[in-house]
């Protein structure tokens, strides 16, 4: 992980994607971390039989994790989070595979500063997560 | 013709009580591998992941505190009107990381609650506002829930 220089971010470069595929597993223990027992998580019957669900829904803050390390995957050690905001707008089941990703949004060079777009992808291509972060590059 | 009666909005304001917590290698790392972190220092629990805190301050209640379809009802709200969860978003503000060792509070208040017309009815929103800081006042996270009801 290289320090990044601010004056040779642009607009529009990309940040790296990352792939993720939970399973029942990784979802199991995330609702255990957390003490949620909201049985759309693990309850196969009732997720899709009773709430209509296709599958077991990976759980919305999991996902807004998936975005911060997206962000602190590109930034490594050259700089920090100061804020991150996120809206779960569509649902996200065990089986799929999602693709977190973002580009440079704003460059603030007075303020070393920079705003990050961010986005979730189901394999269908729905940004299933916007979101939007910002950052401090130091130095 | 609203949904939010006086009544609900007096709601605006409404806090919980503060709940401390102490902050362990083994949650950190526990949360850790199961939201598949790649970096050392999270996977060891040398410092939190960014989103530790929702699950550090996610509540922990009893069995017989949940309703059927396995969720806590969350005593901060009050009975809405419209009942079905469309989509939620938060707001991370950061002050400060969090390490093993460290004690935090947390304090939920009930921000805002307002409508607006959807284009198949009324939507609620509501708006809860969770301060972490540590046990001398210095802010940690300030995080900002938005959920809206149809």
């Amino acid at each position: 992980m290289s320090t990044m220089s601010i004056a040779a971010l642009q607009p529009g470069e990309e940040l790296p994607p990352q792939n993720h595929s939970p399973d029942n597993v990784q979802l199991f223990f995330y609702n255990a971390a957390l003490w949620n027992a909201h049985r759309i998580h693990y309850d196969l019957p009732y997720a899709t039989d009773v709430e209509g669900y296709p599958g077991l829904v990976i759980a919305g803050p999991l996902l807004g994790d998936w975005l911060g390390q997206c962000v602190e995957a590109w930034l490594g050690e050259g700089g920090a989070l100061l804020n991150l905001e996120y809206s779960n707008r569509g649902a996200a089941y065990i089986g799929e595979t999602l693709t977190v990703g973002g580009t440079v949004e704003a460059v603030n060079a007075a303020k070393g500063e920079v705003t990050l777009a961010l986005h979730i992808r189901n394999e269908a291509g729905d940004v299933i997560t916007p979101g939007r972060a910002l950052v401090r590059l130091h130095g | 013709m609203g949904v939010l009666t006086a009544e609900l909005k007096a709601n605006i304001g409404k806090a919980a009580p503060p709940r401390t917590e102490v902050v362990t290698r083994r949650d950190i790392r526990k949360y850790a591998i199961a939201t598949n972190q790649q970096q050392r220092k999270y996977l060891d629990g040398d410092e939190a992941p960014p989103l530790y805190h929702v699950a550090l301050f996610w509540d922990v209640v009893e069995l017989d505190e949940l309703t059927p379809d396995g969720v806590s009802v969350d005593a901060l709200l009050p009975k809405f009107p419209l009942e079905k969860a469309m989509a939620g978003g938060l707001n991370i503000t950061y002050h400060d990381r969090i390490r093993p060792g460290d004690v935090l509070v947390g304090e939920r208040t009930l921000t805002d609650i307002y409508e607006k017309e959807g284009r198949s009815g009324p939507l609620i929103f509501y708006e809860v506002v969770l301060e972490v800081r540590r046990e001398d006042g210095s802010p940690v996270i300030t995080e900002k829930t938005t959920r809206i009801l149809r």
